[in-house]
């Protein structure tokens, strides 16, 4: 049992578990952190610009909005459900602040809580005619899509397009605002060090309940990788404007999902929904507050999305969160490595994938391809990342891990 | 009406559950006609009959899924009303059913705490739920090689195990398991079934339900027949054969209302037939021991209800 791990020197027996996982099937963020080291590869080669630190500035910003509403869409499809809408849904925020805060002046604050309000009540919709009357997701939210659609166009009215003024808070956000690099760096220290002392703490208290827990040289090799990736990302950065505010903001909102899924009873029932409903009832969870309460965390966070987006263009109009937003947001969540089958996946699979997206959409762009090239391109990444899903869950049944 | 009296070897053992002249019907059907049942704690009770004796419909009844149409249920000597799953849960009956509803994407101690999970200041309390797993499996003697594989990587044994050592985590009194050998092999059997003394050693009351001969008089201590809805006999199982029980089970022999103390052989089919037609039925006109009773519950499952 566990003196058999605790046995071994424990690091040989973590590696062999990992080597274990690998060849079963349960792949982890290996498959986009090699895809993700390719398509760098390959447009650093074809364009010297597109690792510059300038570029890689640009691309930051730009996973912000679409991050936060692929990571929605994670939550979402870790029920093994799906959201067409968010893009819609995105759209209707924009359009929601910029006419609340320049046609009928409301203070900013007021208008953010009212476009991201308009998100919640949306993805509440969705919950109670899922748990009401059991129409699948993908119809609920294909209907959505429209509805949805239709009410932002409402609401922007005639105008049709509405810019947000340049020196209001929220713009300067997400165009201006960089953390000067002592800060930069001092955040990345204490984070790592938060990290290092939550890992040292559940060894501590592992070992006092006698369990197999890393040893102290494991931690502080972790972090210690940990801090030399952040500290020198944030340094190549700074060699340009720096490490955005809006893209901490998209971190901070992935981390603080992954403490709830890993860490909570909800994030626990989620998983247990995705993996088996009839289990997760039959275990006493009540699995239509689970399905409710994910419905609307998934359009609340589109809307938060729509208003990063509508505040880096500083305008909402009548395509704001059309086109491919919707997709990018999906597939974002399907190539960081989130299971379509529902019940697999984190958090960081938003980060990973939407670097993924945009590093697509920025490398073609650089090379002056038009989006056709960007949308075929696009649409086979998404279509491998499907297949390097289905192929581990083919080899997980193989290797009896299901 | 007068329980069959109860026999029972060793020490003395405290009654938990007794339920008395249960029955449920299904619309026209009956699928249990004036049924009497009980389970002493420490005691394993097997639980036998063809397909559509009714061992799933006073199953469901007992786990709280069906509530019965006639009848009394005590447990811990007060009669109480099982109206929901809930409600068993709460008087401390757990049932493991055949398809284990388990999360095959979930570790095991994820499985085993779902849905109660130990918390510590609203976060998880992994350290504290994974030292008890260990606690529950060590006490079962359960071979699981990690606590922290996904159930998926586990034989059907082991998901039996987890399965059944997550009905232990409320301290029920009495645990019902469905068909827990059904699909597994000769030494994964052998391993649930010593997991199955090893709850007859801590005390819970255990009913096993199964079609398997060998199995029951392996493990049972008692073992009750129900044939077309009815009692049909009550063995001791060192006292039996599996010819017997056969009998018993596809009416060759009708042993209804006769307790096990007396060899069955020196029960005379008239007076079973005789005391079966003084049942609650004689009024229908027509002789209950003819009368066919299906159970309808394979069609009356809900829509991803248990089989």
């Amino acid at each position: 049992m566990t003196a058999d791990a605790v046995d071994r020197p424990a690091l040989r027996a973590r590696l062999e578990s990992f080597g274990t996982r690998v060849r079963g099937g349960d792949l982890g963020p290996l498959p986009v952190i090699a895809g993700l080291v390719v398509i760098w590869g390959v447009f650093q080669t074809l364009n010297p610009v597109f690792l510059s630190s300038t570029n890689l500035v640009n691309l930051t910003m730009q996973c912000a909005s679409i991050g936060t509403i692929a990571l929605g869409i994670v939550v979402v499809l870790l029920l093994g459900e799906i959201d067409l809408s968010v893009g819609s849904v995105s759209g209707l925020a924009a359009a929601v602040l910029a006419v609340g805060f320049v046609q009928a002046e409301w203070p900013l604050v007021l208008a953010l809580l009212a476009a991201v309000a308009a998100g919640t009540a949306v993805g509440l919709v969705y919950g109670l005619l899922y748990t009401r009357f059991g129409l699948p997701s993908f119809v609920i939210t294909l209907a959505g899509l429209l509805g949805v659609l239709g009410a932002q166009l409402w609401v922007l009215g005639e105008t049709g397009s509405i810019n947000l003024p340049f020196d209001s808070w929220i713009v300067q956000f997400a165009q201006q605002m960089f953390l000067p690099p002592l800060v930069a760096y001092a955040l990345v220290v204490a984070s790592v060090l938060a990290y290092g002392w939550s890992l040292r703490r559940r060894a501590v208290r592992r070992a006092a309940a006698n369990l197999d827990s890393q040893s102290l040289w494991e931690i502080v090799a972790r972090s210690g990788i940990l801090l030399v990736l952040l500290l020198g990302a944030t340094w190549y950065l700074n060699l340009s404007r720096g490490v955005g505010v809006m893209f901490v903001f998209f971190v901070a909102l992935v981390v603080v999902m992954h403490l709830l899924l890993s860490r909570t009873r909800w994030g626990r029932a989620v998983y247990a929904v995705g993996g088996s409903v009839e289990a997760a009832r039959r275990a006493g969870i009540r699995v239509e507050r689970i399905y409710l309460s994910v419905f609307a965390l998934c359009a609340t966070l589109a809307a938060v999305g729509g208003v990063l987006a509508a505040a880096r263009l500083a305008a909402a109009n009548q395509s704001s969160g059309t086109g491919d937003t919707n997709l990018n947001a999906i597939a974002a969540a399907v190539i960081g490595g989130v299971s379509l089958f529902g019940g697999r996946g984190t958090a960081f699979a938003a980060l990973l994938g939407v670097i993924v997206i945009q590093s697509i959409s920025s490398g073609l762009t650089l090379l002056n391809l038009d989006s056709s090239v960007r949308f075929v391109v696009t649409g086979v990444v998404l279509v491998l990342a499907v297949i390097v899903d289905s192929l581990s869950r083919r080899t997980r049944a193989a290797a009896g891990r299901g | 009406m007068t329980i069959a009296s109860p026999h029972r070897t060793g020490r003395h053992r405290e009654r938990v559950l007794t339920m008395h002249g249960v029955g449920k019907r299904f619309g026209a059907v009956r699928a249990l006609t004036d049924v009497d049942f009980w389970v002493d704690e420490g005691e394993v009770v097997a639980l036998i009959g063809d397909n559509g004796a009714g061992k799933s419909t006073l199953v469901k009844v007992l786990a709280g899924v069906h509530a019965p149409d006639a009848g009394t249920i005590e447990f811990e000597g007060e009669a109480v009303e099982i109206s929901s799953p809930a409600d068993a849960q709460d008087l401390g009956i757990a049932t493991v059913f055949q398809d284990l509803a388990l999360c095959d994407n979930l570790d095991v101690v994820a499985n085993l705490w779902l849905g109660r999970e130990l918390t510590t200041d609203g976060a998880l309390d992994e350290v504290g739920m994974e030292q008890r797993t260990w606690t529950l499996l060590r006490e079962l003697a359960a071979k699981i090689p990690s606590v922290r594989t996904p159930v998926a990587a586990l034989s059907g044994g082991q998901r039996q195990t987890v399965a059944i050592a997550r009905s232990l985590i409320g301290q029920p009194r009495v645990v019902i398991l469905d068909e827990p050998t059904a699909a597994l092999g000769v030494a994964q059997t052998a391993e649930v079934l010593n997991l199955i003394e090893r709850l007859r050693e801590r005390g819970h009351g255990v009913v096993l339900i199964s079609h398997n001969m060998a199995d029951v008089l392996a493990v049972a201590d008692r073992i009750v027949v129900l044939r077309l809805g009815r009692n049909n006999g009550e063995f001791t199982a060192a006292e039996v054969t599996s010819e017997t029980l056969i009998a018993a089970i596809t009416g060759a022999m009708d042993m209804s209302r006769h307790s096990s103390v007396l060899p069955p052989a020196m029960e005379s089919a008239e007076s079973a037939a005789n005391e079966a037609n003084e049942g609650v039925e004689a009024s229908d006109g027509a002789p209950s021991t003819d009368t066919p009773i299906i159970p309808l519950s394979t069609r009356r499952r809900r829509p991803g209800g248990r089989p």
